[in-house]
C-alpha cells in the first residue's frame, strides 16, 4: 500500500508529471483559488465588522453632545411691579401673567450680568433684545414656574440657572459656526462673540445635561429644552406590561405544548400559528393593535396599554420558542422520577421540570424584552408619534395616559427641521442602545450563572 | 370603580373558599390526611376555581357585549328625523354618550340632585350650559331627543350594572357552595383543579391562533370596505399612486410594490454574498478564537433595533451617498434613496442570512466533506462543489425568509427610502435611477395611518389593503422557506 503510493509518481503515464515538491501550473491556479476564496471570506466579515463600528461609531459621534448642554447662571430680581401689581401675592393674580410678563426680567437680568462681569454689550452691537435670545425660550417659562411654587420669593433676586438657546449651545458643540450663523436668521455672529466673552467671564457653561433625560419632549423651535423623560416612562410601562402579559401567558402555551399537547391537527395548527406569527412583519401587529384594540375595543390612542397589548403578541412567540427550549434541555429522566415517586404529570411539570427550566425561560424573556424595546413600526400606527408633554400617571391609571416611547420619540425628532434634534435623536439611541446592551448582558450573566448542563 | 370592587368581593369569596374546602376536606376525613383522595390544598383550590372563574367569565362576558346592547335599544327608539340629522347613527350615540356622562358628572358634583337630572328637559332648562359648567366635553347643543336618550341610557346602564353586580356575586356564592358540598375525602380534587389549569394552558396557547385570527380578520373587513369604494383592480393594477384626501386618488399598488421589491433586492444583494461569505468562512476556515470574537459581533448587528439602523440612513449613509456618488454623477440630489435604503437593510440582514446558513452549514454531515477531501479537494472546491450544494435548499430558504423580512421592514424604508411613490407613467429610465427617493408599501401604510385618519375614506382605509396584501406576500415566502427548510433537514438527520 505504502510502496504503491510512494511509487505512483514515477507511473510514466501520468498526465501532470512532476515532483510533489514543485507546483505545476494547475496545482498554482488550485491553490490561488483557494487563498482568494478565503479572501473573500474574510473581506465578507471584514465588511460586517466595519459596519458594525461605522454605524456605531457614528451613532456615538452624533449623539454624545446631548448628554452636555450649555447653562447660563445668573442672579434675577423679581420684580413686584411686574409679577404682582396688586401686591397682595394672589397666587390667582400671579398666575394671571404669562410667560411673556417673565421676558423683561431675564432680559434686565442679562443686561445686569454684563455690566457685573465687565463685559459691554454696546461693544457687540447687540439689542437687550437680541441678547436676551441667548437664553432659550423655556427661561420665561422656568422663571414662572418658579415664582409660582414660591409666590414669597417676589422682591427677592434668586440665581437661576437657565438653558441657553440651542444655537449658542451649538456653537460651543461645533454644530454652528461663525460662517454658518451669518446665515442663520436665528443668531448672529454677534451673539457668539458674546457668548464667547461670557464663556470666559464664567457665566456661561457647558455641564451635563441631566435634562434630556428627565425633561419631556419640547416644541419645534426649543429643541435645548426636549428631553426623553416622558419617553422612558412610556417604555417603562410598556415594559412592565409586556412582561406581566407574555411571561405567563407565553409560559402557559409553551407547558402545554411541549408537555401536554397530544398530537394532532389543533396542535399543528398551534405550531404553525406560532412560526408565522414570529416572522409576520411588525407592522402588521400596528394594524391589529389600531383596528382590534382601538378601533374595536375603544383603547385610548397613544396609551401604554395598547402599545403593550401589541408588543405582548410580538414577544410571545419569541418567549413560546425560548421556554420550549429550555423545557426540552430538562432530561426526561426528572419527569420520570417525579412520576416514579407518584406526582401527577401536572405536579411533575410545575414542581420539578418548570422550576429547572426557569433560568431558561428569564433569558429569553429578556431577550424577548429588549427586542420590544427596540420596536417602533407598530406604535407608530396606535398614535403614539402624538407630542405628548404631560408625564403620564402613576400605574394603573398612567397605562391609560397618552405617553411615547423611546424609539417613537427618536423617530419624531428626525423629522423636525432643526438640526439640534438630530443631535437629541442619536443621544435618545445611545440611552435606547443602553439600556438593550444592559438587558442582553443580564441575559448572558443569568444564562452564565444559572445555565446546568445535563 | 364598581367593577374593581365587584372582582376584589368574588376574589374575596375565593379566598374563603379556599380556606373552608380546605378545612372541610380535612375534616370528613377525621384530620387523618391519610383518608383523603387529593392533598389539603386541592380541595381547597376546587372550591377557589368554582367560586372564581364561572363569575368572572360572566363579568367579563357582560362588560363586553352589554354596552353594545344597550346602544343598540337606545338608538331604536331614537326618533327617524334626529337621526338624519347628525348623519350617522355612531356619531349620535357618540353624543348620547357624552350627554349621559355629563349628567352623571354633575350628580357627582352634586350641581344637580339624582331626580332632577331624570326628570330635566332641554325646553325647560338651560341643559347644554349646566353640563358644560360641570367641566364634561359637550360639542354641541344638547336637544330634548338626545338629552332624553341620554336619561334613557343613564337608567338603562345603571340597571344593568345593578343586575351584573348581584349575577356575578350570586353566581360566585352558588359556586362556592356547589364546590364546597362536594367536598368529602372522596372526591377527587387534584383531577378537577389540573383539568382547569389544563384548560387555561389551552386557552394560552390558543392566543397565537387568535392573533392570526385578529389579524386576518381585522384586516380583511377593512379591505372590503375599502374595495366598496375603489375598484379592486385599479388598486391592485393601478401604476400612478397619488392619494388626494379630498377626493379623486389614484391609489394604485404597482409603484409602491415596485419600489418595495427595488429596496428589498438592492438590500439582498448586500446581505447574501457577504452573509454567506461570512457564514462559510466562520464555519469551515475560522479558527475558535476568530469565530468567538467575530460570530457574537456580527449578531450584534442583529439586536440593533431597526429604528437605530434608520437614523444611521438618514444621518450618515444617505448624505454620505448624495455627496460621494449622486451628485458628483447627476444622478440625483437625495439624501433618501433606494441605494441608502438598500444599503442599510443588507446591513441589517447581514446577520439574518449569515447565522441562518452557518447552522445549515454545520448540519452537512462531515462525512461528505473528508470523502471530498479524500478525492483530492481542496478546503474551497469541497465547499463549492459538496457543502454549498448540500446546504443548497436550506441556504435558499433562509435567503427567501431574509426576503420577507426586507419586504416587510419599515422604519429604514421610512427613514431612508422617501415617501414620493415610484412614477411608472415617466417611463423605465425614472424608475430604475437607484439614487432618487422611492417609497414602500410599508411607508405607505404608516403615512396613512398616522395622524388625522378618517376611517370611512378610501385614502385610510387602502392602509389595509396594503397591510393584507403585505401580510399574504411575506406568509407566503415564510411558508416557502420553512417547507424548504424542513424538506431538507430530513435529508440528513
Amino acid at each position: 500500500m505504502t510502496d504503491a503510493t510512494a511509487n505512483s509518481p514515477a507511473l510514466p503515464d501520468r498526465k501532470h508529471s512532476g515532483s510533489l515538491m514543485e507546483h505545476t501550473a494547475r496545482t498554482r491556479r488550485r491553490n490561488n483559488a483557494e487563498k482568494r476564496f478565503r479572501a473573500y471570506g474574510l473581506a465578507a466579515i471584514g465588511i460586517g465588522l466595519a459596519a458594525l463600528i461605522v454605524l456605531l461609531v457614528s451613532i456615538l459621534s452624533q449623539g454624545l453632545p446631548a448628554f452636555s448642554q450649555t447653562f447660563v447662571t445668573m442672579k434675577v430680581y423679581l420684580d413686584p411691579a411686574k409679577l404682582d401689581k396688586s401686591g397682595t401675592r394672589d397666587i390667582e393674580q400671579i398666575k394671571k401673567v404669562s410667560t411673556f410678563g417673565y421676558a423683561p426680567l431675564i432680559r434686565a437680568a442679562m443686561q445686569e450680568t454684563m455690566t457685573a462681569n465687565g463685559i459691554d454689550p454696546e461693544k457687540f452691537g447687540l439689542s437687550e433684545k437680541a441678547a436676551e435670545e441667548m437664553i432659550s425660550k423655556e427661561g420665561a417659562a422656568q422663571l414662572r414656574n418658579f415664582v409660582i411654587a414660591h409666590p414669597d420669593q417676589i422682591g427677592q433676586t434668586v440665581e437661576f440657572k437657565f438653558l441657553a438657546d440651542s444655537r449658542i449651545d451649538g456653537y460651543f458643540k461645533g454644530r454652528v459656526s461663525m460662517a454658518s450663523a451669518k446665515l442663520d436668521s436665528n443668531v448672529s455672529p454677534a451673539q457668539l462673540q458674546l457668548a464667547d466673552a461670557l464663556k470666559k467671564a464664567g457665566v456661561l457653561k457647558v455641564g451635563f445635561n441631566w435634562g434630556f433625560i428627565t425633561n419631556p419632549d419640547a416644541s419645534e423651535n426649543r429643541p435645548e429644552a426636549a428631553g426623553i423623560g416622558v419617553a422612558i416612562i412610556g417604555s417603562l410601562y410598556m415594559m412592565i406590561i409586556v412582561l406581566c402579559l407574555a411571561l405567563p401567558i407565553g409560559v402557559a402555551a409553551s407547558i402545554y405544548l411541549e408537555e401536554f399537547a397530544p398530537q394532532n391537527w389543533f396542535t399543528d395548527l398551534i405550531e404553525v400559528n406560532i412560526s408565522n406569527l414570529a416572522a409576520v412583519p411588525s407592522i402588521v401587529f400596528g394594524i391589529l393593535g389600531l383596528a382590534i384594540f382601538i378601533n374595536w375595543a375603544g383603547l385610548p390612542q397613544s396609551a401604554p396599554i395598547v402599545g403593550g397589548l401589541v408588543l405582548t403578541l410580538m414577544t410571545l412567540p419569541t418567549i413560546i420558542i425560548s421556554t420550549r427550549a429550555s423545557l426540552k434541555s430538562v432530561p426526561p429522566s426528572i419527569r420520570d422520577a417525579a412520576l416514579g415517586v407518584g406526582a401527577s404529570k401536572m405536579q411533575s411539570v410545575f414542581h420539578h421540570v418548570l422550576p429547572l427550566a426557569m433560568p431558561g425561560i428569564l433569558t429569553g424573556t429578556i431577550i424577548g424584552l429588549a427586542q420590544a424595546l427596540g420596536e417602533t413600526a407598530p406604535l407608530m400606527l396606535i398614535g403614539m408619534v402624538a407630542f405628548v408633554r404631560e408625564f403620564p400617571a402613576a400605574p394603573p391609571e398612567g397605562f391609560f395616559d397618552p405617553a411615547s416611547a423611546l424609539p417613537v420619540q427618536v423617530y419624531n425628532w428626525t423629522q423636525r427641521a432643526d438640526p439640534a434634534f438630530t443631535e437629541r435623536a442619536s443621544g435618545a439611541i445611545i440611552v435606547l442602545l443602553i439600556f438593550l446592551l444592559s438587558m442582553n448582558f443580564l441575559a448572558i450573566i443569568l444564562r452564565r450563572r444559572f445555565e446546568r448542563r445535563w | 370603580m364598581p367593577v374593581l370592587w365587584i372582582v376584589l368581593a368574588v376574589l374575596g369569596l375565593g379566598l374563603i373558599g379556599y380556606f373552608v374546602g380546605r378545612s372541610r376536606a380535612l375534616g370528613s376525613a377525621g384530620g387523618d390526611i391519610r383518608q383523603l383522595h387529593s392533598l389539603p390544598s386541592y380541595y381547597g383550590w376546587n372550591a377557589f376555581m368554582f367560586t372564581v372563574v364561572p363569575s368572572l367569565i360572566v363579568l367579563a362576558l357582560w362588560l363586553l357585549f352589554a354596552p353594545t346592547l344597550i346602544e343598540n335599544r337606545i338608538a331604536a327608539t331614537l326618533p327617524q328625523a334626529t337621526l338624519e340629522q347628525s348623519g350617522s347613527t355612531s356619531l349620535l350615540m357618540s353624543e348620547v354618550r357624552r350627554a349621559a356622562d355629563a349628567l352623571d358628572l354633575a350628580v357627582q358634583q352634586g350641581t344637580m340632585d339624582d331626580a332632577f337630572s331624570r326628570n330635566l328637559r332641554a325646553e325647560f332648562t338651560d341643559v347644554t350650559g349646566r353640563l358644560k359648567a360641570t367641566g364634561s366635553i359637550i360639542t354641541q347643543d344638547v336637544t330634548q331627543p338626545v338629552l332624553r336618550a341620554a336619561q334613557q341610557y343613564r337608567v338603562m346602564s345603571s340597571t344593568s350594572n345593578l343586575i351584573m353586580s348581584v349575577l356575578v356575586v350570586v353566581l360566585a356564592v352558588v359556586g362556592l357552595i356547589y364546590a364546597l358540598l362536594r367536598t368529602n375525602r372522596d372526591f377527587r380534587a387534584r383531577n378537577t383543579v389540573e383539568i382547569g389549569i389544563k384548560s387555561i394552558l389551552i386557552l394560552a396557547s390558543s392566543i397565537a391562533i387568535l392573533t392570526t385570527l385578529g389579524i386576518v380578520l381585522s384586516m380583511l373587513f377593512e379591505t372590503a370596505n375599502f374595495f366598496d369604494q375603489y375598484p379592486w383592480q385599479s388598486f391592485f393594477f393601478g401604476t400612478k399612486w397619488a392619494p388626494d384626501f379630498r377626493g379623486n386618488s389614484a391609489l394604485g399598488m404597482l409603484p409602491l410594490l415596485w419600489g418595495t421589491l427595488y429596496i428589498s433586492t438592492v438590500a439582498l444583494l448586500v446581505a447574501v454574498p457577504i452573509g454567506l461569505f461570512a457564514a462559510i468562512y466562520l464555519s469551515e476556515y475560522a479558527g475558535p478564537r476568530l469565530r468567538a470574537v467575530a460570530k457574537p459581533m456580527i449578531e450584534i448587528l442583529a439586536g440593533i433595533p431597526t429604528i437605530v439602523y434608520g437614523l444611521f440612513a438618514l444621518i450618515t449613509v444617505g448624505p454620505f451617498l448624495r455627496d460621494a456618488i449622486a451628485s458628483p454623477l447627476g444622478l440625483g440630489n437625495n439624501t433618501n434613496s433606494v441605494m441608502t435604503a438598500g444599503l442599510v437593510m443588507g446591513v441589517m440582514l447581514i446577520p439574518f442570512v449569515s447565522s441562518l446558513s452557518d447552522d445549515i452549514i454545520n448540519a452537512v454531515p462531515q462525512s461528505m466533506r473528508d470523502g471530498s477531501f479524500g478525492l483530492g479537494a481542496t478546503q474551497s472546491e469541497t465547499i463549492r462543489q459538496v457543502v454549498l450544494p448540500a446546504a443548497l435548499p436550506g441556504v435558499v430558504g433562509a435567503i427567501l425568509l431574509a426576503a420577507s423580512r426586507a419586504i416587510g421592514e419599515t422604519m429604514i424604508v421610512v427613514m431612508g427610502a422617501g415617501a414620493a411613490a415610484a412614477q411608472m407613467d415617466q417611463g423605465l429610465g425614472a424608475i430604475i435611477n437607484p439614487f432618487q427617493a422611492m417609497t414602500t408599501v410599508t411607508v405607505k401604510i404608516v403615512s396613512q395611518l398616522t395622524g388625522d385618519t378618517d376611517f370611512a375614506s378610501p385614502e385610510t382605509l387602502v392602509a389595509f389593503a396594503l397591510g393584507l396584501t403585505l401580510f399574504v406576500i411575506t406568509l407566503g415566502l415564510n411558508v416557502l422557506a420553512l417547507i424548504i427548510v424542513r424538506k431538507y433537514r430530513e435529508q440528513y438527520e
